[in-house]
């Protein structure tokens, strides 16, 4: 306890967020090797990692940037395909898994985080909030595009073609990657719920790092005054991309173990479109913008919930509304934000006592 | 040579002409005053001198660098810091934070340091903290250093606001009204503030002031604008019993 004063309130908080991150776990782990959970929970596991992963990284965007991003399933989508496509690819050259799998993972964040600055330097130019409108677009575009996107492979190298499977004109021992609407089948599915937590830990260590450091200080300062900021000599383009950028690949890596969990990837509107991405909004909204840990909080709380309460048959949605509206309130209104306060310094007092 | 040379300095906005044949010079460790009545353009020669706004025409020359043409940023590297008329500090950022920001370019080390917190970070936050201390004990602000720079009083934050500009090492420091809105009492404290930044930062100072107790109380040098145009110059006790001047301000 003594070391837990000396330390920083900025470590402190970080560690804290570690330490729940890691209790949830192996509850989780010991709820399941005891038989507790239900099969369909389970399930929802792996897909949950990806969640919490987006609204962290969302959260690098909307809170600490302070830029409106509303195609953050647009940059999952992008590492999920390029990284399924990488793993499908190689799952007989690199028979290694964990090898493949940290491959597939450094493919996923950059391609993602290549979209993310591809997006970003016209777009943070800008004052406004254009970059909500661009990344609305952007999330749409890459959701079609890959409905439509044939690739294949034979002795003789890659087929591309936009308009069927046939179109490719594959060899005899060719065989279809990227089926166009019917996605990516027969991804080795890698990730399992560890290798999630150990990726919602990198993400943690990443964004919270780069919170507390010379630039992102600079980030920050560019949020709360722009003018300031630039009068202050911070370059505003670079930092608003290197945000971004990171926030873009991060939600890459979430594409990549949400990639590896199914057995057909397929980008359909209800995983990588518009719907999603106001999701992972909801998530970061929801947990308090610019808050890292209640992101983490608030994916976890808002993805089990409906399973939770799936007993509940018809009142499972308005249950979820009224937990919703519940969470909002306490978050954000002014009151609840003083009785929070007030309770926290009582029980700040209690424990001085004691010691 | 004196710090800034500015000749000839003209923009328009539209057909207004907002600054015109504006000219200044200001030798070194000189407190000068940028003195005006309301809408005379003050602030956009304070603009014009950041790089906020371009000029149509002009030369201005900071220790015989010119400066036009150079980016806001640029600027405040070469030498350049400023306040603003509406306080504009990092609000949701604490006080040494603040500070710290404004250190950006005099203590670097990369993003990648910074995220796996190797050596460098360390030893550079480590020299940013003493110095981001070191200049708010200066201004009696060390006690606030955690504490949200939107908390802070009012005329604490005009100090911070003129902390972090000092923290970016300018060879002048530009003061848009920084007794706007504060009582006697915090405008007498405010100018022994101004004058201990001169005196222990060995700083150039130009500001812009309504208060002219404040402007005949510190100021050395002045310059009176009037609809864009240079009315009067030079010694402060001279330019303000210019009957001129005090046209331009009450009235005939």
């Amino acid at each position: 306890m003594k070391n837990m004063k000396k330390m920083n309130k900025m470590t402190r908080d970080n560690l804290i967020t570690y330490l729940m991150v890691f209790v949830l776990f192996l509850v989780m782990q010991i709820l399941v090797s005891s038989g507790n959970v239900s099969s369909l929970l389970q399930g929802l596991l792996v897909p949950l990692c990806a969640y919490i992963i987006l609204a962290v990284s969302l959260n690098l965007t909307v809170g600490i940037l302070g830029e409106l991003s509303l195609g953050h399933a647009g940059f999952m989508c992008v590492g999920a395909f390029t990284s399924a496509f990488f793993s499908k690819c190689m799952v007989n050259t690199i028979p290694i898994a964990g090898v493949r799998y940290f491959l597939a993972l450094l493919i996923g964040a950059a391609a993602a985080g290549i979209c993310g600055i591809l997006v970003g330097i016209p777009v943070l130019r800008l004052k406004g909030d254009y970059l909500a409108i661009v990344t609305l677009a952007f999330g749409e575009i890459i959701k079609n595009i890959m409905n439509i996107l044939f690739i294949g492979r034979d002795s003789a190298g890659f087929h591309f073609s936009t308009t069927d499977a046939r179109a490719l004109g594959l060899l005899e021992d060719g065989e279809i990657i990227i089926n166009g609407p019917q996605g990516i089948t027969g991804t080795p599915k890698d990730s399992t719920f560890a290798v999630g937590v150990i990726l919602i830990f990198v993400t943690l260590f990443i964004v919270l790092n780069l919170i507390h450091s010379r630039s992102g200080r600079a980030i920050m300062s560019i949020r709360d005054n722009r003018i300031a900021a630039e009068s202050v000599g911070i370059n505003i383009t670079k930092y608003k991309l290197m945000a971004f950028s990171v926030s873009a690949a991060l939600a890459g890596v979430a594409g990549v173990i949400y990639a590896h969990n199914l057995a057909n990837l397929m980008a359909q509107p209800k995983n990588f479109g518009y719907n999603m991405s106001i999701m992972i909004l909801v998530f970061v909204v929801l947990g308090g913008i610019g808050n890292i840990r209640g992101s983490v909080i608030a994916a976890i709380i808002l993805t089990l919930l409906p399973e939770l309460l799936r007993g509940l048959n018809d009142y499972r949605m308005l249950i979820y509304a009224v937990v919703f509206i519940a969470m909002m309130l306490f978050n954000w209104s002014p009151k609840a934000i003083a009785w929070r306060e007030k309770y926290a310094a009582k029980l700040k007092r209690g424990k001085k006592k004691e010691v | 040579m004196a710090l800034l040379e500015v000749n000839n300095l003209g923009i328009s906005f539209g057909g207004l002409r907002a600054v015109n044949e504006f000219h200044l010079k200001i030798e070194k460790g000189c407190l000068y005053g940028l003195i005006g009545p309301n809408g005379a353009g003050k602030t956009t020669v304070f603009n014009l001198l950041t790089g906020v706004y371009k000029p149509d025409e002009g030369v201005i020359l900071l220790d015989g660098e010119k400066m036009i043409g150079k980016k806001t940023i640029e600027i405040n590297k070469a030498g350049i810091a400023r306040t603003f008329q509406n306080i504009r500090l990092f609000n949701d950022l604490s006080v040494k934070d603040n500070v710290k920001v404004g250190l950006h370019n005099h203590f670097k080390y990369s993003a990648l340091e910074g995220i796996f917190r190797l050596p460098k970070y360390f030893k550079m936050e480590k020299a940013m903290d003493e110095r981001a201390m070191e200049l708010l004990s200066v201004f009696d602000l060390d006690k606030e250093a955690d504490t949200l720079a939107s908390n802070l009083p009012y005329g604490k934050q005009r100090k911070l606001e003129i902390t972090r500009a000092l923290a970016t090492e300018p060879k002048l420091l530009l003061l848009d009204e920084p007794a706007a809105g504060m009582n006697p009492n915090e405008t007498q404290e405010l100018m022994e503030t101004i004058r201990l930044i001169r005196d222990k930062f060995d700083m150039t100072i130009l500001l812009i002031e309504h208060d002219m107790k404040l402007v005949s109380g510190i100021c050395e040098e002045l310059t009176v604008l009037n609809f864009g145009e240079v009315l009067a110059e030079g010694k402060a006790s001279d330019v303000l019993n210019n009957p001129e001047v005090i046209k331009a301000y009450i009235g005939e």
